[in-house]
């Protein structure tokens, strides 16, 4: 292998990506156990932890600006570099969403949910699949993969659109519960757009293989709305 | 500790002076590359630190240069067994009109580093560490003339090898080759930094940026910036430096 400094300093790279979305699926999937279990606390913690995504997107930013500047890559290279600022950009805003779930949990406070979550954790669950999978397809530049978990969106713009039509009956039934209500929704908001986020990660991995821009965009419902 | 010190170095071709105060402290195992424009006294500052000047007429040497400690500028400096320590790549290939085999033992024949029946091991393993044994074992007596340009380069830096240097100066040693033997030379010199302490000068900022741990950027004989290559082409400290790498200078 010619190039075997710079193979590696790529790999490196992905690897490091890969590392900041396991961070960023396990942060999801804790903003939501910590407002089931409503655990303060864990919110609180879950709030702080956010900066450590936020460095790590910052350090494969300057990773990847340093092999641009020194390494000249081309062609596939240079398309995986110009994907990983994409995707840890995806995955940064994904890490936020997290952290919006666990302030939602400090506001909500003592106070009980104003019904059991249900349909919230399959949200979190089948985002941060499809998540999982399209940095897997990025790392094996699975063009396949990456096209097929898109239209699994529609899964989660269903539950979305579900747990809205609850909410409403419920609001309806007792106007108290409109403070409530609202809070849960912005949650179930936050997992359908870390969905979304998913899918632009997809583009991405059909960018860096193929060379070619698409929009995979597949918001069905009150999803479409955002 | 560095490798090579380098304390207010003056350098004069008869009245001109080529380089102006410059300091610098090269480390060891590491690459440090040299940038700027033709005429910038970067070659200049290379060849002042194996004495490669003291054979033009006429010129000029002030300050200090020392390698381990040693200023190889004392009286008395054995400059031969200098330059066996610091030894010299240069920018077109130059192998002897020998034999693959004998171009890589002349060094070592010639300082008497080793018995003629140990000769045969020492050319082997310059030629491993040269990464271009694989290409040439089945035929070592073939006329080195007959290489391709970057196998001809590779066999210069084997015979650089030979002589067990602990420095490594290279000038421009890719300019005359074609772009992928360009990159094997610069993968070699990544694996050869894990022995030897490398300083190369080159005209292609690109090279610097890909190959370097350290760069060093000069301008009308003066050292202007030197830090870690990462910094020099991703934020440098001086605007003549960031000019020069983004073309508006030069």
């Amino acid at each position: 292998m010619i190039r075997e400094t710079f193979e590696r300093d790529l790999q490196r790279l992905q690897d490091e990506t890969l590392i900041l979305g396991s961070m960023v699926e396990n942060a999801i999937l804790e903003s939501v156990g910590v407002l089931k279990r409503r655990d303060v606390e864990g919110a609180k913690r879950l709030i702080a932890q956010d900066r450590f995504i936020n460095q790590k997107r910052f350090d494969i930013e300057e990773e990847a600006l340093v092999l641009i500047a020194t390494q000249q890559p081309m062609a596939v290279d240079l398309r995986t570099i110009a994907a990983v600022l994409d995707i840890t950009h995806e995955l940064e805003r994904i890490g936020d969403y997290a952290k919006g779930i666990a302030r939602i949990s400090l506001m909500i406070g003592e106070q009980p949910l104003i019904k059991p979550l249900v349909d919230v954790p399959r949200m979190a669950e089948k985002a941060c699949d499809m998540l999982h999978r399209a940095l897997e397809a990025f790392v094996t530049q699975d063009v396949v993969l990456a096209r097929s978990i898109p239209p699994e969106d529609e899964e989660v713009d269903d539950l979305y659109n579900q747990v809205y039509r609850e909410l409403i009956t419920y609001i309806l039934s007792d106007p108290r519960r409109i403070e409530g209500a609202n809070y849960l929704l912005w949650v179930a908001h936050n997992l359908e757009r870390s969905a979304d986020r998913v899918t632009n990660i997809c583009e991405r991995v059909i960018f860096t293989v193929t060379g070619e821009m698409t929009e995979l965009d597949s918001d069905t419902g009150l999803a479409g709305l955002s | 500790m560095a490798k090579i010190e380098i304390t207010d170095l003056n350098f004069y071709y008869g009245d001109m002076q080529a380089l102006h105060h410059i300091a610098m402290s090269v480390p060891d195992r590491q690459i440090t590359a040299l940038i700027g424009p033709s005429g910038c006294g970067k070659s200049t500052f290379l060849r002042c630190l194996n004495r490669m000047n003291d054979t033009i007429p006429g010129t000029r040497v002030e300050g200090s240069v020392l390698l381990d400690g040693q200023n190889i500028y004392a009286p008395g400096t054995n400059v031969v067994d200098l330059r066996r320590r610091v030894g010299m790549v240069f920018q077109r290939p130059n192998p002897f009109p020998q034999s693959v085999f004998d171009n890589v033992a002349f060094g070592p024949r010639v300082l008497g580093l080793t018995r003629e029946r140990d000769l045969h091991e020492l050319v082997e393993e310059s030629l491993h560490r040269a990464a271009l044994w694989d290409e040439v074992k089945d035929d070592l007596h073939q006329d080195a003339q007959q290489l391709s340009l970057g196998q001809q380069q590779r066999l210069c830096i084997a015979r650089t090898i030979a002589v067990e240097p602990e420095v490594i100066l290279m000038d421009e040693p890719c300019s005359a080759l074609d772009p992928i033997a360009t990159l094997e030379i610069e993968e070699l010199m990544k694996k050869l930094e894990k022995e030897y302490c490398i300083l190369i000068v080159t005209h292609n900022m690109q090279q610097a940026a890909r190959v370097s741990d350290w760069t060093g950027f000069f301008w009308l004989g003066k050292l202007v910036e030197f830090d870690a290559t990462q910094t020099v082409f991703t934020r440098p400290s001086h605007k003549l430096t960031e000019d020069y790498i983004t073309g508006r200078a030069g």
